[in-house]
């Protein structure tokens, strides 16, 4: 378990803000106390300065998982986020894409969003534009980058796709052993 | 959308208007008189006689529709009632007289009839008493009854009307019986019936008749329950019927009607009981039926009998084969109990509160929807857990910004219900030992939005080593499953006493990794809740009561407000009293799984050292002799093993130098019998000596003439004394492996025998066989070391003074030795002695240890040396002696 370098705290800003844009300040200042990012078998934890400190007594091996991962660094030192980080995700998310009730099963299963099934989106969304996925009831239901702009999607075909898969909730329980 | 159960618009129940119950039909009195006329009977043929008979009955039934020839039914009772026992004995005659006067006036009965009708009632009871005994059921007797009453006496009675026979046939039946008894009663009553109006007279009788009904029906009932048994009773199968049933595939209808007989007997065993058998037997069957019908093994089907009264057993046993209900926890981290509810409701899911006691449990009955797939599960607003697994969460009590610790956690369920009651505050560390288990607890930690947890994969004993001072802990302890065995039906088949004593050592050592971690001094806390999902106590009490004398630990009361106490004394187990503060749940009483929990408070960080090291020790003895010894550990002794073999080889060489290779041998053998003649037997050795040594002319040179090849040998060795003793030790070690505790034991005890012993050595040594037998003792009792030293020292003296024969040096030098000395080679010596010569020389030892004592101021400064080492090597003997055990 160590800080992040440099590089890879620049590589995982970047990707976060292409979720959440600056609301990035407000992961890192909390009123509830000192939160940081912490690197563990290439995973990236969101934990609480406290914590972290304690779970430093565990050896390496051991440690499976403390406070929140929100992804990993593949081999080529890219970052790619986990479903898990949708809690943190979710709520700060700059552009949002509401699926109906129709078509949230298909993106629980991994598949990516059509303009059928396309309830409403965000204005402004610019082509591959980080979005969170969400219910019509508001439930987060995963992220996805936005195949269109929100001017295209109003003229696309309906079988067009207007958001590409990343990750969605169902990984939860198709996924669970490599869910980290 | 919801499909909700509408339970507001339920039926009304009662009596409404077409419940209302019909009044039984009555008859007219002449038709209850007309089965009464006499039918004429000719000499006619069988089938005549019956055709003859139906023709009659038709007109009869024509004549008035719907009577019906009651004698059969008639007949039925009286067969039947004198199945009973000796109790109804009287009744029985009374019936059978009864039956007999009907018999005379019914129809088809004629004189000559009665002759042999009778017979053939006795015939069916002879025949069927048996079968009749077997069945339990009423309802399968009469029915049997019938048929057989249709085959055996068809010319009594016409076949035309069976259809009336099993339909209206029992009432009416019964109603003309009572006819008959009534008669009296109604003909003396006649006068105020007649100033009341039909009706009313009607709905008296009716009264009377259902009384009387009810009363038949009663007596039936008693019967059933008291005359057959005793019948079953009997009917324990013999082992040739046992045999004959293992061959064939099991009919489960015996096996359950026996079972039900036998616990029948159980519960009241004094009267039910067949003369002759013990309750013993009856529980063996029990069990083997059981075992075959539920199918469980036989030591999980002991267990649950010996947790269970036969009453319950039962009960237990058919409730371990239904599912429990599913149960959902609302995360309340996220959502809201109601809104949670209303979500699922609105997906097709029927769902209720768990019940008062939990505020975030759903119970599931009926689901359109997958539970564990739905949008909101997978959004996290709730877990499928069972409800059993609320209860040591609840127990637990974690509140916010305290360290906890969930020592085996996966799969995650406590462990989420736990930070959410901390609302995401605090630390809680969630360990499990199994790294693929851990990979759910991950899920379900993020899937439920949990960020102040842990999850580390770490063998749970060593966790105090890692981290200390938690203000609570959770020990969810592995078990054996035998609370969960409708989840998980291997554990009645599979388990077995091995299973669960490995189980029950690993929970002792977690439980007491549990107490170490916990922080006794925490404000809020210092609290440990201990639960299994096993009904056991062999997991429960016992562990706790374990954890109870090794920690200063007390139990608290569980907070939570049902369930069972727990056992404070099980079997041969006596616990403390307050392990009435436990709580445990069992699957047919509380319809959740098997669950024990236990909450303790530790009262002090410090850990009772002196006596609880001795307690690890004998324990970890106990531990060893019966199960599992340490991988580890294993491997250690391997290890030295091999060491000891290598050095064994080397020493072998070098004496080998000098030795012929038969000698050396021998010599291995012997070399533990120097030490024990040494030490204390000289004396008496001496004394004899001169004949064995004749008789075994090979041993001379141990002990006579140890000049020649044994001092050789000693020579050979004394240059490397550390080695030898190493070696020597070494060996002890190895050698309890074959000899156990015994010789542990008898050091203490030794002294007494020692006399005997000096005796015995003597001709031991001599003889080739009984030297054998001395040397394994040597082992036995662990410290041969001794020998090797009391030989370097003392023998080549010893030696020497044997051979001058004097008697009362020998003594001096036992002296020396021998305070220290006679516990060690004891043993062996009594055993020795047996094997060799035991008449001769017990007169002698007791002098020679007498002598020996006197001559005290003798002894030479050398042999009082070998003490102190005997001394060391006895101190490490044990231990060695525990090491090799394994």
């Amino acid at each position: 378990m160590r800080p992040l370098t440099e590089d890879e705290t620049k590589a995982l800003f970047e990707k976060l803000s292409k979720y959440i844009g600056e609301n990035i300040k407000c992961l890192l200042d909390r009123p509830d106390g000192l939160y940081c990012f912490r690197l563990q078998k290439d995973r990236v934890f969101y934990v609480q300065e406290k914590i972290m400190k304690m779970a430093a007594t565990f050896p390496r091996d051991a440690l499976m998982s403390l406070g929140t991962c929100f992804g990993k660094f593949t081999k080529s030192g890219k970052f790619r986020l986990h479903i898990t980080a949708l809690d943190f995700l979710a709520p700060y998310a700059k552009h949002k894409v509401w699926l109906k009730a129709s078509a949230e099963q298909q993106f629980l299963y991994g598949r990516n969003a059509m303009k059928s099934g396309l309830g409403r989106i965000t204005e402004n969304t610019d082509k591959y534009q980080g979005v969170v996925v969400y219910s019509m009831s508001d439930l987060p239901l995963g992220f996805g980058v936005a195949a269109k702009a929100t001017a295209e999607c109003r003229h696309a075909e309906p079988m067009s796709v207007v958001c590409f898969h990343q990750a969605d909730v169902g990984e939860y329980i198709r996924n669970e052993a490599m869910l980290i | 959308m919801g499909r909700k159960g509408n339970f507001q618009e339920r039926v009304k129940s009662g009596p409404g208007r077409k419940t209302k119950k019909q009044a039984d039909p009555t008859f007219a009195p002449e038709i209850l008189e007309a089965k009464n006329a006499p039918t004429q009977t000719l000499n006619l043929s069988r089938r005549q006689r019956t055709r003859v008979k139906k023709r009659e009955e038709l007109k009869s039934q024509l004549k008035t529709r719907g009577a019906i020839p009651t004698t059969a039914k008639g007949k039925k009772r009286a067969v039947k009632i004198p199945q009973s026992d000796d109790d109804s004995d009287d009744e029985n005659l009374d019936n059978e007289d009864e039956e007999m006067e009907d018999g005379g006036n019914l129809i088809g009965y004629s004189d000559e009839n009665q002759k042999w009708l009778k017979p053939v009632a006795e015939t069916l009871k002879r025949k069927f008493g048996d079968y009749h005994s077997d069945e339990e059921e009423d309802g399968e007797d009469e029915e049997l009854e019938d048929e057989e009453d249709d085959d055996l006496m068809p010319d009594s009675f016409a076949n035309s009307d069976e259809d009336d026979d099993d339909g209206d046939g029992d009432e009416n039946e019964e109603g003309d019986e009572e006819g008959d008894e009534e008669g009296d009663e109604e003909e003396g009553g006649s006068d105020e019936d007649e100033a009341m109006l039909p009706i009313e007279r009607e709905a008296k009788k009716m009264e009377k008749k259902q009384k009387k009904l009810q009363k038949i029906a009663q007596m039936d009932m008693d019967e059933a329950m008291l005359s057959n048994q005793p019948h079953e009773a009997i009917t324990l199968p013999t082992v040739l019927e046992l045999a004959e049933e293992a061959a064939k595939p099991p009919d489960l209808h015996i096996l359950q009607t026996r079972m039900k007989d036998i616990i029948n007997v159980l519960q009241n065993f004094s009267k039910l009981r067949e003369e002759g058998r013990s309750r013993e037997e009856y529980l063996e069957c029990l069990k083997r039926d059981l075992c075959q019908y539920y199918n469980y093994n036989e030591f999980m089907m002991e267990k649950f009998m010996q947790i269970f009264p036969v009453s319950e057993i039962m009960e237990v046993l058919e409730a371990n084969e239904v599912q429990r209900p599913v149960t959902i926890r609302t995360n309340s981290l996220k959502t809201r109990r109601r809104d949670l509810a209303q979500a699922l409701i609105n997906r097709g899911v029927n769902l209720d509160p768990v019940g008062k006691w939990s505020k975030v449990g759903l119970v599931v009955y009926s689901s359109q929807v997958p539970l564990g797939a739905t949008p909101e599960y997978l959004a996290g607003h709730y877990i499928l857990q069972g409800a059993s697994s609320l209860l040591p969460v609840m127990a637990l009590a974690p509140q916010e910004s305290e360290r906890i610790l969930d020592m085996a956690s996966a799969p995650g369920g406590k462990t989420t219900h736990i930070a959410a009651l901390m609302k995401n505050t605090g630390l809680l560390v969630a360990n499990d030992a199994n790294k693929e288990r851990t990979k759910a607890v991950v899920g379900n930690v993020h899937r439920l939005g949990i960020t102040n947890t842990v999850i580390c994969s770490q063998d749970g004993r060593e966790i105090p080593k890692m981290m200390k001072g938690f203000d609570r802990v959770l020990l969810d302890a592995p078990c054996s499953g035998s609370g969960v065995i409708s989840k998980d039906p291997d554990a009645k088949a599979k388990k077995d006493q091995r299973d669960i004593k490995v189980v029950a050592n690993l929970q002792k050592e977690l439980i007491l990794a549990a107490i170490d971690a916990l922080d006794a001094k925490s404000k809020t806390g210092g609290y440990l809740v201990y639960s299994t999902c096993s009904i056991l106590p062999e997991e429960n009490e016992n562990i706790v009561n374990y954890a109870l004398g090794k920690r200063h630990v007390k139990l608290v009361p569980a907070g939570v407000d049902f369930g069972v106490e727990g056992f404070t004394k099980y079997r041969e187990f006596r616990y403390h009293p307050s392990l009435k503060l436990t709580r445990r749940f069992y699957p047919h009483t509380h319809n959740m799984d098997g669950f024990f929990v236990a909450k303790f408070k530790k009262l002090s960080n410090a850990i009772p050292q002196t006596h609880n090291n001795k307690a690890d020790e004998s324990e970890a003895e106990e531990n060893q002799d019966d199960e599992v010894p340490d991988k580890q550990q294993l491997k250690k002794k391997e290890r030295i093993e091999r060491k000891m073999k290598k050095k064994q080889a080397k020493l072998d060489l070098e004496s080998s130098k000098d030795l012929v290779k038969p000698q050396k041998k021998k010599r291995r053998f012997e070399e533990p019998k120097p030490e024990a003649t040494n030490n204390e037997e000289l004396p008496p050795s001496n004394d004899q000596d001169s004949e064995p040594v004749k008789e075994m002319p090979e041993e001379k040179p141990d002990q006579t003439t140890p000049a020649h090849s044994p001092a050789v040998t000693r020579s050979g060795r004394t240059p490397k004394p550390a080695l030898m003793t190493k070696g020597q030790t070494l060996r002890a070690a190895k050698t309890p492996i074959l000899k156990t505790r015994k010789g542990k034991k008898n050091e203490n005890d030794s002294p007494p025998k020692d006399q005997g012993q000096s005796k015995a050595s003597p001709k031991a040594d001599q003889a080739p066989k009984s030297g054998k037998g001395r040397v394994s003792e040597v082992k036995e009792t662990g410290s041969p070391v001794i020998s090797a030293q009391v030989k370097k020292g003392q023998t080549p003296k010893a030696g020497k003074m044997t051979k001058g024969s004097v008697q009362d040096r020998t003594p001096k030098a036992k002296v020396g030795q021998s305070p220290k000395m006679n516990s060690v080679p004891t043993p062996k010596v009594g055993k020795g002695k047996e094997g060799a010569s035991p008449n001769e020389k017990s007169p002698q030892t007791p002098k020679g240890r007498k002598g020996g004592q006197s001559p005290k101021v003798i002894a030479t400064p050398k042999i009082k040396k070998t003490p102190l080492k005997a001394r060391s090597a006895q101190k490490k003997s044990p231990k060695s002696g525990k090491k090799g055990k394994k």
